[in-house]
């Protein structure tokens, strides 16, 4: 089976993150990257889906140069190889020309079965799923907490309000999972050494065989006009228990409308 | 969050920034394991006296840090600032957690892996580096400690060639756990090394009870009654540059080791001082617990750039003994002094096992003795500077 897992590099969410003056895009040259969390996730599915059956894990990943690191954690964790787009012309791209860019190249590296991650820590829209799927014309199973392959066929349990629906699709398909769904493995210290010698094929802009309007900033539908820091937390209140906390803490939570 | 994901941190020279994007993975990984595995649980080990070896032994082999810094038998190969890291990482959990790594891959993987013949390292080492078999390093005696040269344990062929092994070791470290040991014994021909399987007849061990430091570790005392072993268990080495190489390879680890274990009394104590609140404010605000804090934190600077320093030099071939034993006495002292003040800073709760501070602070007492105490290193940099060797 062709697995294509799309990892995303985030900054790290213990740091401050800060917006560019000129594009008021996210400045990613002034923050630490780290993978995106739930692209962990997203890995390890695609590394069990490989080791029940068969076949190769390919890491797709758009973004700057250092993405690269987030390549290596991909590949140390034990996937086959990789394929880079990193590209200036990419650059503040948003969900929208994101997709389009992704669905270039997954039709040039071709797949079985694209797994990502439901959502990413910076932008969080979660919709990338579904727009790639759209693009590519294949199904979306989203939000799955479980994924099972049976011949042409793929199963999930899709994480909802009230449970859990079983939603099942054919060939190739788009899989976003959640973080119920596996425990990520640590990258070994010999699957770190490995990763060293597993190849990683970078793809320019003008590999893509792309519309270049629909590509980076100039593809994006949505700006950022504006944006300010958010207001310091203000203090909380602190509730003293001299018998009467109870009576206290339930006031409290009536006058926010809460009980 | 996944538990352990994205610990903070404190490194103020930004040390970790000269790390290649590998060496950070493998930091993480230690580090990861250590918050998710064993920081939940090893203050109760610790409490009890005991460290469940045969359950992390192939938790630490799948992950690759048995034997990492060793090539092939399904070794990891690491370069020495990662074994380094690695180290430091296990250590900011507990000592005993890496002595325990330090012994199965530097003291008794090492020297098979050196020394050894092809048929021992086929048997031995792809166990060893997977954590299905324990191994030991006995060089320590009861009466012979800082001078093992007079060790009195010794070994004799009998005319068959069969080597016949008599003698007692004491504060061997996972010694009654172990498959096999590493002994050093007196031969005709000086000091050598043997590869003893401890199902051996006329092996035994015994664990040593009431220690107060490394308590998450076992350490045990080895007797050989007439242990017969085949002609070809003697390490192809002579004399006490064997066990000393072998020293030299866990010091390295140590003196990086050591350094996780000063940070994460360092950042323990911070974080106290910031939420203990006395006199209507927290503690840190006060002028004499900024100093103890600054000060520890440019002791663990000064730590840290002696390991990465000594990490480089040996990743170039060209650390020397003597330097390993700068390190050694520099970083464990300094180590040591971190966890005093720490523990200071915590007041009554830092005497509780509930807080990491003085299980280091007593863990390090006994780093501070194994592996030449700091009294051997002073006397080893004495005489690299005088050239006259103060030991007798
Ligand atoms: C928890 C633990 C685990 C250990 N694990 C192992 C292991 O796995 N394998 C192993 O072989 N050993 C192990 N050891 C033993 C350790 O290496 C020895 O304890 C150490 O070498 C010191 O020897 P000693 O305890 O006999 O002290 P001694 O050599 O008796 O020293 C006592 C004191 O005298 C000082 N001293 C000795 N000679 C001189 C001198 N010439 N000049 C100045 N001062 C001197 C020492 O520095 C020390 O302060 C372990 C020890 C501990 C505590």
């Amino acid at each position: 089976m062709n697995i294509v897992v799309c990892v995303k590099q985030v900054p790290d969410t213990a740091t401050e993150r800060k917006l560019r003056s000129d594009d008021k895009t996210l400045d990613r040259d002034a923050v630490d990257g780290v993978i995106n969390e739930l692209d962990e996730y997203a890995v390890e599915e695609a590394l069990r889906l490989k080791e029940a059956h068969g076949g190769e894990v390919t890491v797709l990943t758009m973004g700057p140069a250092k993405a690269a690191d987030t390549i290596r954690k991909a590949l140390a964790m034990g996937a086959d190889k990789a394929v880079h787009l990193v590209d200036d012309a990419l650059a503040g791209s948003d969900a929208l020309s994101t997709s389009y860019a992704l669905a270039q190249a997954l039709g040039r590296v071709g797949f079985d079965v694209v797994v990502l991650g439901s959502e990413s820590t910076d932008a969080r829209t979660g919709v990338l799923a579904a727009m790639l799927a759209e693009r590519l014309g294949v199904p979306q199973l989203s939000q799955a907490r479980k994924v099972e392959v049976n011949g042409s066929a793929v199963t999930i349990e899709r994480v909802t309000d009230y449970g859990y629906d079983r939603v099942e699709a054919s060939l190739p398909a788009v899989v976003s999972v959640v973080e119920k769904i596996n425990e990520p493995r640590y990258p070994s210290f010999k699957g770190i050494m490995a990763a060293k010698k597993k190849p990683v094929e970078t793809l320019g802009a003008a590999d893509l065989e792309a519309d270049a309007g629909q590509l980076g900033l100039a593809g994006a539908w949505s700006e950022v006009v504006d944006f300010a820091v958010a207001p310091p937390r203000a203090a909380g209140t602190v509730v003293k228990d001299e018998g009467d906390g109870g009576a206290k803490a339930a006031e409290f939570l009536a006058s926010k409308k809460f009980i | 969050m996944r538990p352990g994901y994205a610990v903070a941190m404190i490194d103020l020279l930004d040390l970790d920034a000269q790390l290649t994007p590998d060496q950070r993975l493998v930091r993480d990984t230690a580090q990861e394991f250590v918050a998710s595995r064993v920081l939940p649980e090893v203050g109760s080990w610790f409490e009890d006296g005991t460290f469940p070896a045969r359950e992390l032994a192939p938790e630490l082999g799948s992950l690759g840090m048995l034997g990492m810094h060793l090539t092939g038998y399904g070794c990891a190969g690491l370069d020495a600032i990662s074994y380094g890291l690695a180290c430091r990482e296990l250590e900011a959990g507990d000592s005993g957690l890496r002595s325990f790594v330090s012994v199965q891959g530097s003291l008794a993987m090492y020297p098979i892996w050196k020394y050894g013949t092809a048929e021992q390292k086929d048997e031995w080492l792809p166990r060893m580096s997977a954590g299905e078999v324990i191994g030991c390093f006995g060089l320590t005696e009861p009466d012979h400690g800082s001078d093992p040269g007079s060790m009195r344990t010794h070994a004799k062929q009998d005319p068959s060639g069969d080597w016949i092994l008599n003698g007692a070791k004491m504060w061997i470290t996972n010694g009654s756990i172990a498959d096999v040991a590493v002994v050093w014994a007196q031969t005709d021909t000086g000091v050598r090394g043997f590869v003893v399987p401890t199902a051996s007849n006329g092996f035994s061990a015994v664990e040593i009870h009431k220690k107060l430091s490394l308590r998450a570790s076992v350490t045990s005392s080895l007797y050989f009654d007439d242990v017969r072993l085949p002609a070809a268990a003697a390490l192809d080495v002579r004399g006490l540059k064997g066990p000393l190489s072998c020293l030299s390879e866990a010091r390295f680890g140590i003196l990086w080791g050591v350094t996780g274990a000063g940070r994460a009394c360092l950042e323990a104590a911070v974080d106290y001082a910031k939420s203990r609140i006395q006199f209507g404010k927290p503690i840190g605000s006060f002028q004499l617990t900024q100093e103890k804090l600054a000060w520890m934190a440019v002791a663990l600077g000064q730590a840290g750039l002696t390991a990465l320093h000594l990490g480089k030099l040996k990743e170039a071939g060209e650390l020397k003994p003597y330097q390993v034993s700068y390190g050694k006495l520099a970083n464990v002292r300094a180590a040591l002094d971190i966890a005093r003040q720490a523990r200071s800073v915590l007041g009554a709760n830092g005497v509780t096992l509930e807080y990491p501070v003085i299980r280091h602070m007593n863990n390090l007492e006994s780093v501070l003795t194994y592996e030449g105490t700091q009294e051997i290193h002073t006397l080893v940099l004495g005489e690299t500077l005088t050239g006259l060797a103060a030991y007798r």
